[in-house]
């Protein structure tokens, strides 16, 4: 038997951080990477006698990702208590809502046009960091205790690791265009457990392993690959090799999962109705705000891009895969030369730095480089007042914080064209002086041997000569020449 | 001195601040080692704030409605750098950051914290003697016990220390103690109060209460204590306290539970509960009996409740962030959990973490937890029903006057058993009061003990029912209040 004989059942669990100010039940900041518990207070490092008062502007980042995903929101909803003993959790248990979560429904479209159905979201409180690699002691860090979450679970909709990669892909595209959250898992704001079981289609499912661990989608599809086939090998090999019921890690170094703990060790997490707070209710006038706050969603911006813009699959992808991308090409559009410009402009410039840290700290406050100068470079290329490769230094020196005008860049570094006629002249004569085996080559018909003396001219012109200019008046000179 | 006393001579200037304060100190400096009613006192902080108070009345601030005013804090209410360790070994030390709402308001209010007093580990108990900390005498029979949760607070107020203490009542712990030490105790509604800063025993039950010497100092307090607070997401506005006729027993009706007068109750109490009954209808008071037959199962309601609410209320005692860490050989986290708590708890906490994690566990909580919660909205209904036929319950707040201490503390569900009349209005998070109704006499010892006689309204009346509990203190006998005799005299 080979692999393929065997089905995969693959559920996921997400969570997420919403991009509050301040944390679920308190005032302190919602914060990341700053000193170890300085963002603390009575209530989310569990002094006796504090009590949660919830924030309600998590409230309303979790009804716009419900709506993102076009959840069903219930009007009230209850927090839970989930109690199990760990030295980053205060309290001694979690808030969240286990009986009457707040959304239910919805799902996720993929490519190919199934939909991934999701079985609930909830809202939760996050813990604090256990930091172990300090020396003998276990360190404490309370700074993330607190921090919003969502979590949202599939059904055992997706079938294959790459299908599992797609989903949360676009779940994150999806989050991060609503505005829920910035969804980066470095920061470990969103994170991913994955169910995967395998059967026989037409059989009942089998049994049901959870992996945990999952800091990156690539890991995601790299531990469901090695699952897929750790779990086939077993079935094949039958009798006496059964798939237990447990949670494993996967070990990125070694490429492979290994047991965290059986179902026998499982928790009982002893769930019951939170007292400290009233039910959560969303009402209705809530809901409509953040519906008609809701920004485009990333398929509906692929759509547009396409049929209306007339760009091409490939770049509406691109530009509609990241919120500081896209809402900087819509910004830039009207201005613009075109849209494919543009698009070409952003793919080669702006895309690739905004993967530099400091790039994309400052595109956090707004666009990594101002769209009305964006817009200009590309109208520039287009009328040959500067080379395509001169917009796209340009837009190198802005997008890293150059803090010069656009003229003085051009200025400075000498990226305007000139496309005066006598200097242009003076330099193709030049170029022309004892060159009349490129000239006969060229009257002959070889067109692209004009490509040696425009060389001569660049290089006289340190590059400034409009190329186009060039090559025409060359053209004319030999012809001209031959009469 | 009264608190309405106390607060006029200070206003009129006839006394300081620092003077009431000084002597409130000494004579409870003088007390305390026979009647164990203070854990700690808080001298250097209580003076400074008396100093703060005369000077800013002597530059022409408006006094407050509790200006100058002395009074005990439950050593669970959390007053910032200040020990609140609850009775419990685990929180020996333990200093949190921040006040307590109630005692914020009073501070607010003029009134000045004098001193911690002593309790029930984590509230857990009913008679003072499940702490390492010190254990409260009753004034009335140093042998007895003073009641609890809430016992040095009572203590502090039936030996005329202080005109009025905070406690905290999660199924009765500051009734029953005003019940059994002669004060008088208001359990608000649930909600009425904010919890902000009271360490928690059972979320859904606790109310921070007071107990007062006098029936008008309850009025007065629970004007300055309730009141929405933005920190407690469970505190609501009640309601005022009426017009004229609503305040007046004169065609009140008085509602009567059979349910509250079964077995077990001292024949000695009936008999107080009786006369003060009659002495109502004198008054023009309407008697109507009720029925309230999930009443007399509140006790095991409460008690599934209340210790599943409890085990997880508990579990941030692990060591990790305060209190006494205790690591033993094994160097795992799970193990330093298990020996700081094995070393903090006492047995009654200990006892009630078990039953509270069984009632919550996988498998057990439908039977336990989900059925008593389904209980306890009936016994709401069942209250919600007698309102509609009278105005307010009566009967007696305990079954028995104040017991021996040592008598039960071997027998927990004896124990349990005398919380049986309070925890009915704690499950449905109605106010009640206890006011004294006179005394019995003990006929073996001869010692004379205080009997009270328990007022419950409907929720949100707290007002209502603090000014008929004052309108009945005017009728004089059987309606006394008197310090204890061994203090007074
Ligand atoms: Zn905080």
């Amino acid at each position: 038997m080979t692999n393929a004989d065997y089905a995969a059942v693959i559920g996921l669990e997400v969570h997420c951080q919403l991009g509050t100010r301040t944390k679920l039940f308190c005032g302190c900041r919602n914060t990341f990477g700053e000193p170890p518990n300085t963002h603390v207070c009575p209530v989310c490092s569990g002094q006796p006698g504090a009590l949660p008062v919830l924030n309600e502007a998590a409230v309303r980042l979790a009804v716009r990702a419900a709506l993102a995903v076009e959840g069903t929101i219930r009007a009230t909803s209850d927090f839970d208590r989930k109690n199990y003993f760990y030295c980053d959790l205060p309290k001694g248990y979690q808030i969240t809502q286990f009986d009457a979560p707040y959304c239910q429904g919805g799902g996720v479209r993929l490519a190919s046009g199934r939909t991934v159905r999701l079985r609930r979201i909830h809202l939760e409180e996050d813990a604090g960091k256990a930091i172990h690699d300090r020396g003998d002691a276990t360190l404490v860090d309370l700074n993330r205790a607190g921090v919003p979450l969502i979590e949202a679970v599939t059904e055992a909709d997706l079938q294959t690791a790459d299908e599992a990669h797609e989903f949360l892909t676009a779940l994150k595209e999806m989050l991060r265009f609503a505005g829920v959250s910035d969804c980066d898992m470095e920061k470990g704001s969103l994170r991913c457990d994955v169910n995967v079981s395998l059967h026989r289609p037409g059989e009942p499912w089998g049994t049901k392993v959870e992996l945990k661990n999952l800091n990156s989608f690539r890991f995601v599809r790299d531990s469901l690959e090695h699952e897929i086939a750790r779990q086939s090998g077993l079935l094949e090999r039958g009798a006496g090799h059964e798939i237990r019921q447990e949670t494993r890690l996967w070990d990125a170094d070694r490429a492979e999962t290994r047991v965290m703990r059986s179902k026998e060790d499982a928790d009982d997490y002893r769930y019951f109705p939170e007292p400290d707070l009233p039910a959560l209710v969303i009402p209705a006038t809530l809901i409509e705000a953040e519906r008609a706050a809701l920004p485009e969603l990333p398929a509906a911006k692929r759509a547009r891009y396409t049929e209306t813009l007339g760009l091409s699959a490939y770049d509406a992808d691109l530009l509609s895969s990241d919120p500081v991308v896209a809402h900087l090409f819509e910004a830039a559009l009207e201005t613009a030369a075109s849209p494919k410009s543009l698009a070409n402009l952003i793919a080669n410039e702006v895309v690739p730095a905004l993967a530099e840290p400091a790039v994309r700290a400052r595109a956090e406050h707004g666009h990594p480089v101002a769209p009305a100068d964006l817009a200009r470079v590309t109208r520039e290329v287009e009328s040959g007042a500067i080379h395509a490769n001169g917009g796209r230094r340009v837009l190198e020196l802005l997008v890293r914080g150059d803090e010069r005008d656009v003229d003085r860049i051009l200025q400075e570094e000498h990226l305007l064209l000139v496309t005066d006629e006598a200097a242009l002249e003076r330099w193709c004569r030049q170029a022309l002086v004892g060159r009349e085996d490129v000239a006969r080559e060229v009257r002959a018909g070889k067109t692209k041997a004009i490509g040696a003396l425009m060389g001569a001219v660049m290089k006289a012109s340190h590059g400034q000569a409009a190329p186009e200019r060039v090559r025409a008046l060359l053209q004319r000179m030999i012809d001209e020449s031959e009469a | 001195m009264s608190l309405s006393q106390l607060a006029r001579a200070l206003a009129d200037g006839t006394r300081s601040a620092r003077s009431t304060v000084q002597a409130t100190l000494a004579s409870c400096e003088r007390a305390n080692p026979r009647l164990a009613a203070f854990q700690a006192l808080a001298a250097t902080d209580a003076l400074a704030c008396a100093e703060r108070l005369d000077a800013a009345l002597a530059a022409g601030a408006e006094p407050g409605p509790l200006a100058g005013v002395p009074f005990a804090t439950k050593a669970n209410l959390c007053i910032a750098e200040r020990e609140t360790n609850c009775g419990s070994a685990l929180l020996a030390g333990y200093r949190p950051p921040y006040t307590a709402t109630a005692v914020e308001r009073l501070v607010a209010a003029g009134a000045i914290p004098i001193g911690t007093t002593n309790m029930d580990e984590f509230g857990m108990g009913s008679s003072g003697e499940n702490t390492c900390y010190g254990i409260a005498r009753n004034p009335w029979d140093l042998g007895r016990t003073p009641g609890g949760s809430s016992s040095g607070s009572a203590v502090s107020v039936a030996a005329g220390l202080v005109p009025f203490a905070l406690g905290s009542d999660t199924g009765g712990s500051v009734r029953q103690p005003a019940a059994l030490s002669g004060v008088f105790g208001l359990k608000p509604s649930y909600g009425a109060v904010s919890r902000y800063g009271l360490v928690a025993f059972a979320s859904s039950l606790d109310v921070v209460g007071v107990l007062a010497a006098e029936a008008t100092d309850l009025a007065t307090l629970l004007a300055v204590l309730a009141g929405p607070d933005p920190l407690d997401a469970t505190t609501v506005r009640i309601e005022g306290p009426g017009n004229e006729a609503d305040r007046e027993l004169d065609g009140l009706v008085v509602g009567v539970a059979r349910e509250t007068f079964g077995p077990g109750l001292d024949p000695r109490v009936e008999a107080r509960t009786n006369e003060a009954l009659a002495a109502l209808e004198r008054a023009g008071c309407v008697l109507r009996e009720v029925s309230l037959p999930l009443a007399g199962q509140a006790v095991p309601i409460y008690y599934v409740i209340a210790t599943g609410e409890a085990s997880s209320n508990l579990a941030r005692y692990d060591g990790v962030r305060y209190g006494r860490r205790v690591q033993g050989d094994d160097p795992s986290l799970d193990a330093m959990f298990e020996a700081t708590r094995a070393a903090g708890f006492g047995d009654e906490v200990k006892r009630r973490i078990l039953l509270g994690t069984y009632v919550l566990s996988a498998g057990y909580a439908q039977h336990w937890y989900t059925k008593a919660l389904r209980a306890r909205r009936r016994l709401v209904h069942e209250f919600d029903a007698a309102f509609r036929e009278v105005d307010v319950l009566l009967g007696p707040t305990t079954p028995t006057p104040a017991f021996h201490l040592g008598e039960r503390v071997d027998d927990p569900l004896a124990m349990y058993a005398c919380d049986h009349l309070t925890v009915p209005a704690s499950l449905a998070g109605l106010p009640a009061v206890s006011a004294p109704v006179g005394t019995v006499d003990d006929p073996a010892g001869g010692a004379t003990l205080p009997v009270g006689l328990q007022w419950v309204g409907p929720r949100g009346s707290d007002a209502r029912l603090c000014a008929l509990v004052a309108a009945a203190d005017r009728l004089g006998a059987p309606f006394t209040s008197a310090l204890a005799p061994e203090v007074s005299a």
